[in-house]
């Protein structure tokens, strides 16, 4: 009677654990199908009489990009002196903290711009935008659009991605620059030497190749920021409590999402 | 009380042996129905009826399990991206929260369809957006943002929407729910003129039976997600039928004793022995 007893059990942890699986596997697959429509509309919306509006691109930028460029400034700027007071300690160990700024400038530009940018984007927006598809879900504004001829992928999320995908890595761009030069006015102080020293020894170091390596990663951010956010919105069930539920996952997912996808890239690319 | 339309007329709707489900729970059951051209034609049935699964699925919203729905002539079941969008725009649909874009004032709310499917000047499409405001009495109120609409007037600003592309068919979801019975009385009035203004045929779901009696020409009852009857208000109040009797005296329906299926409901089978979801 035990053994059966224990062996439902199993079955049981295995049928959630398949479970749980397959609705994984169903989720990154719907992620693929909301890229693929989204790109679908934003390239031949117009031959099918519904264009992505640019209008409608313009005003999310504005939300997404425009709007977060106080925050990203200031967070980039912390990161960047705490970047420059960290690697000083560490460097004096060796007596070497002249070479400070090597450090500064790429990891500055190959990981913290995108990843800081990654994550304030993926809360201010990526949040955002799950709690505006669920919501609209739970209004049937969604409904309403699909019934009024008005694809709602095409109205709704492509002008979110195009908006993402220039925004991100802009801001990531912003929080290269905003990063080095707080960091350079540190070591200006710290170790006494002129900033235009700094950039010259940042320039040194720094070539298009670590620009790249972060702005390329950005662009992965963003689209997996928007594809989270929407995917998770457009689950939604239950309600006003559901909402908040989505919104938080999206949070959550997004920000996870970026980081292992930011290891796996360096993993990749570095090797 | 409505008369009943005479003259022969086309149909606008047309379904066959409809069945949808959710999961495995069947909510229609070979659902066959047609409304006329011009026709006020109201569903009925209580909570869980599978009114308005039969809604969405002549929306396009859900697709059915088996059976053919054809919306003026054209069998929805194949139709591309484009044929569906445009068969869409001569629908006209009013939800039951009026379902407007909370992010847009009325106004705007009210010309999206104009702005996405034609080429009007900005002038012209607020003028035709004023003209329907009159008709449903909201003018004035385009500046407004949905939120700060009573019940009443968020359900007219949605007929106004609804409207606004002239549509052959308007939908309206629970146009009566969440509203008092002089105001839900006014939406009777207007869903009347509307159909009389623009010549419309117009599919309403509803529970509200005083509602559904002043404005049908015919009733649809689905019960269980099965047709019970189709037929005139006068037709309907004349039936035998037991279910209808209860529907139409508000009595809640006699359960049948069924020991074997009580049985499994508590033990959480199902008949084939696997736990039920």
């Amino acid at each position: 009677m035990q053994k059966t007893e224990s062996a439902t059990a199993l079955a049981r942890t295995l049928e959630r654990i398949g479970r749980a699986c397959v609705a994984g596997v169903e989720e990154v697959g719907t992620w693929a199908a909301v890229l693929g429509e989204a790109t679908f509309w934003t390239v031949a919306g117009r031959a099918f009489g519904q264009p992505v509006r640019m209008a409608a691109v313009f005003r999310e930028m504005m939300d997404i990009g425009i709007r977060a460029i106080p925050i990203i400034a200031v967070m980039s700027a912390t990161i960047g002196v705490m970047l420059a007071i960290q690697g000083i300690y560490t460097l004096r160990i060796f007596g070497a903290e002249w070479s400070v700024t090597i450090g500064i400038a790429l990891s500055m530009t190959r990981e913290f711009a995108p990843m800081i940018t990654g994550i304030l984007v993926a809360g201010r927006s990526g949040s955002a935008l799950a709690a505006r598809v669920g919501t609209m879900k739970i209004n049937q504004e969604i409904d309403a659009l699909d019934v009024m001829g008005i694809n709602p992928v095409r109205f709704l999320v492509a002008p979110a991605l195009i908006a993402l995908l220039v925004m991100v890595p802009a801001l990531t761009f912003l929080a290269d620059v905003t990063g080095l030069l707080a960091a350079g006015l540190y070591v200006r102080s710290a170790l006494d030497i002129s900033l235009p020293a700094y950039w010259q020894q940042i320039f040194e170091f720094l070539n298009l190749n670590h620009l790249v390596h972060g702005l390329g990663k950005s662009f992965i951010f963003a689209v997996l920021i928007g594809l989270i956010g929407i995917v998770n919105g457009s689950s939604v069930s239950g309600g006003a409590e559901g909402v908040g539920r989505v919104t938080t996952r999206a949070v959550v997912q997004a920000i996870s999402a970026i980081i292992v996808t930011d290891m796996f890239f360096a993993f990749v690319v570095t090797r | 009380m409505a008369s009943p339309h005479s003259s022969p007329r086309g149909k606008a709707i047309e379904v066959e042996h409809l069945e949808t489900q959710y999961g495995s729970r069947k909510v229609l059951k070979n659902v066959s129905l047609a409304v006329d051209d011009g026709e006020i034609m109201v569903v009925m049935g209580g909570s869980g009826s599978g009114k308005s699964t039969l809604m969405r699925a002549i929306l396009g919203l859900q697709r059915p399990t088996a059976g053919t729905i054809r919306v003026l002539g054209e069998d929805i079941a194949g139709l591309g991206t484009r044929k569906m969008a445009a068969l869409r725009r001569r629908f006209g649909v009013a939800f039951q929260g009026g379902a407007l874009f909370s992010s847009m004032t009325v106004g705007d709310n009210i010309m999206l369809p104009l702005r996405e499917h034609s080429d009007l000047d900005e002038r012209t499409m607020e003028i035709m957006a004023r003209i329907k405001l009159e008709v449903v009495n909201l003018a004035g109120f385009e500046n407004l943002m949905p939120s700060e609409l009573s019940g009443g007037m968020l359900k007219r600003a949605a007929f106004a929407r609804a409207i606004i592309m002239d549509p052959k068919i308007l939908f309206c979801d629970e146009p009566s729910a969440g509203l008092d019975p002089v105001v839900s009385s006014t939406i009777d009035d207007l869903i009347l003129r509307l159909r009389e203004a623009m010549d419309m045929t117009v599919v309403v779901v509803t529970h509200d039976l005083d509602s559904a009696f002043k404005i049908a020409d015919r009733i649809t009852i689905l019960d269980e997600g099965r047709i019970l009857f189709v037929g005139t208000p006068d037709e309907v109040r004349a039936q035998k039928n037991q279910r209808i009797q209860d529907l139409l005296n508000r009595r809640p329906p006699e359960e049948a004793l069924d020991p074997e299926a009580y049985l499994r409901r508590l033990t959480g089978e199902s008949p084939s022995g696997e736990p039920v979801s």
